[in-house]
């Protein structure tokens, strides 16, 4: 395979923004909400393109989400967004009892996911969110790599029956696709093969990942690359024959380590077919301000880590 | 069966209030009783809601029990969800669903799930049981009608002891800033919440001026006055310039005199001999006092 080479796009919520003007004219039942975050969150070219349909409400997660409840219960595809931590921490009790409990077609977008929020520091970096969300049951867990496959499954999130969680990003970040690749929610997707290791990442990591991919060959190393941009439900069938491709796994997200998607895989690994797995995430700490780039490498989040990892994942190997 | 349409009785010379009395007293006598089977659950919350949800589900809401998922019915977030016995007695009896099965409360596989489950249940708008949230909901109801231009109306019954819920004010100043009119809400104000009165946990007082300086309109009830229930109700739905909430004075435990005012019956149901005492209390029949007592162990 030829070096990569690195090609910035758009942020995975200016695709979110994009995504929502595409389905209002779609889907006239889409109605948009955010709680005073709406020019960061990219709902408010929505709401300029179809200001009868949106409601910056001010500054009220918890009501937001339970409007969104009455909406939903009422026949209305209601988007709801802001920043992840808030959403997900202040909201999550009205979710609990108002969305996943009663299995309303809501979608919760929020932006702001992970440290590359950079200088605005820890309160606004969300960590946890995706623990919060895979813990509501029935709710799909859906965290794009790029501006494409944000728009993609976005749009898909729209026409899904049910309630859908999806994390954006306030970096810009490369391009892994482009626009013509299909991405279907659910289903994995396997950016290179290789026979030693399995890189799997989600959101911004995925690109890290292939980097990471890059820096093993020439250790000689051959490394698998997955992209898992749905959370849940998992693609058990692409983890397993990459569990029996390599037998070993390294798992990157801008996450805690704990609750995320190393904890999904895991899980599912020592069930099908226990291999050894390695974490990249962040070791049961808050981050701090700085610019997106130095907090990745501070808190071990780059392609650097993610080799490194591979490395001793591929040294705890049970010899054939 | 026709909808129950609240256009059907716009005067007062119409309503039968007698008939009213007799329905919230069979709601009485099955709350004692589900609650005397089940040997759980909350009386205090549920009788003192008894009379308004008489009214609201007898005379006043847009609401056909033969088509509970009506596009154009009246919705009610129950908001103060542990009260929910009342709301199961007024909906079998409005025919939603058979009377026997209400004797079936917060039994495994049971649709009467201890706090409402609008996924088991045909006729409950919203789950419930998390106090504070029931405002929100019903404003994104009410939003859901303003957007399709229709003109159902998403009533909210919430209790005293939400009022502690930061969720509630955030919905009072949403509802009031956004001139949802189609919000009726009434506040089951009967002064207790679990630990204590609300004025030893958490004095909420004066709530008059709390929601009149949120934007609301609001008018004082003696909440058992089915006439005065009658009234505050048409009122409430006529909200044109701001959203109107009925505070309604109630009594805990109302019409089963060792509950009233005593918060021990919160949430802890009648023992075998109190739902005997209560029931003879309420007026029922002997043998039909001996029948639920032998399904009591």
């Amino acid at each position: 395979m030829s070096a990569l080479t690195r090609k910035m796009g758009a942020a995975s919520r200016d695709a979110y923004g994009k995504a929502l003007v595409e389905l209002g004219a779609e889907m006239p039942d889409v109605i948009v909400m955010d709680a005073d975050l709406s020019k960061s969150t990219r709902t408010d070219k929505f709401g300029k393109a179809y200001p009868d349909r949106f409601i910056d409400i001010g500054i009220q997660e918890m009501n937001l989400v339970g409007l969104a409840t009455g909406l939903a219960s009422c026949g209305k595809v209601p988007f709801i967004s802001s920043f992840a931590c808030f959403l997900m921490c202040k909201g999550y009790e009205q979710m609990r009892v108002g969305i996943a409990f009663p299995e309303l077609n809501v979608k919760i977008v929020t932006s702001h996911g992970g440290i590359s929020v950079g200088e605005d520091g820890a309160s606004q970096q969300s960590v946890e969110d995706f623990a919060l969300a895979l813990t509501l049951p029935g709710l799909a867990v859906i965290v794009p790599s790029d501006e494409h496959s944000a728009k993609s499954l976005i749009k898909q999130a729209a026409k899904l029956k049910g309630p859908v969680y999806v994390r954006t990003s306030r970096a810009n970040s490369p391009l892994v696709y482009d626009e013509k690749t299909e991405f279907k929610i659910g289903k994995g997707i396997r950016l290179r093969q290789g026979k030693h290791v399995t890189l799997v990442g989600t959101g911004l990591l995925v690109y890290e990942c292939l980097e990471a991919a890059e820096i093993l060959r020439e250790k000689g190393i051959d490394a698998s690359v997955v992209d898992i941009h749905t959370l849940k439900p998992l693609d058990e069938e692409l983890i397993l024959a990459e569990a029996k491709a390599t037998g070993a796994f390294v798992v990157a997200e801008e996450h805690l380590t704990f609750g995320g998607l190393g904890s999904v895989v895991s899980q599912y690994l020592s069930r099908a077919l226990p291999v050894p797995v390695e974490y990249v995430g962040l070791n049961d700490t808050y981050a701090e301000s700085g610019s997106p780039q130095e907090l990745m490498t501070k808190y071990g989040l780059t392609s650097k880590n993610i080799a490194e990892a591979a490395v001793r994942v591929v040294s705890r190997k049970p010899s054939r | 069966m026709t909808p129950m349409a609240s256009e059907t009785n716009t005067s007062t010379a119409k309503v039968d209030f007698d008939r009213l009395g007799r329905v919230a007293l069979d709601i009485r006598r099955d709350v004692i009783k589900m609650l005397g089977i089940c040997g759980n659950g909350h009386p205090g919350g549920s009788l003192s809601a008894t009379d308004i949800l008489t009214v609201l589900y007898f005379n006043v809401m847009r609401h056909d029990p033969k088509n509970p998922k009506w596009a154009d019915r009246d919705r009610l977030v129950f908001s103060k969800g542990h009260g929910c016995p009342a709301l199961y007695s007024a909906l079998a009896r409005a025919g939603y669903f058979s009377t026997d099965m209400l004797l079936t409360l917060r039994k495994l596989g049971s649709p009467l799930q201890g706090h409402p489950d609008v996924r088991r249940l045909a006729g409950i708008d919203a789950s419930t049981g998390s106090l504070g949230q029931g405002l929100s909901i019903a404003a994104g109801m009410a939003l859901a009608a303003r957007f399709d231009k229709k003109d159902y109306l998403s009533w909210a019954l919430i209790s005293d002891g939400e009022l502690n819920e930061g969720q509630i004010w955030e919905a009072a100043a949403f509802i009031a800033f956004q001139k949802l009119v189609n919000v009726p809400t009434i506040l089951d104000y009967n002064k207790y919440q679990l630990g204590g009165s609300c004025k030893e946990m958490l004095d909420m007082e004066p709530v008059v001026d709390k929601w009149r300086a949120f934007g609301w309109e609001t008018r004082e009830i003696d909440g058992h006055n089915i006439r005065e229930i009658y009234d505050a109700l048409q009122w409430v739905k006529a909200a044109k310039a701001a959203p109107r909430i009925i505070i309604a004075h109630t009594v805990k435990g109302k019409g089963v005199s060792f509950m009233e005012n005593n918060n021990n019956f919160h949430g802890v149901a009648p023992t075998k001999d109190e739902t005997q005492k209560a029931l003879k209390e309420l007026g029922e029949s002997d043998a039909e006092i001996a029948r639920i007592l032998g399904m009591i162990k």
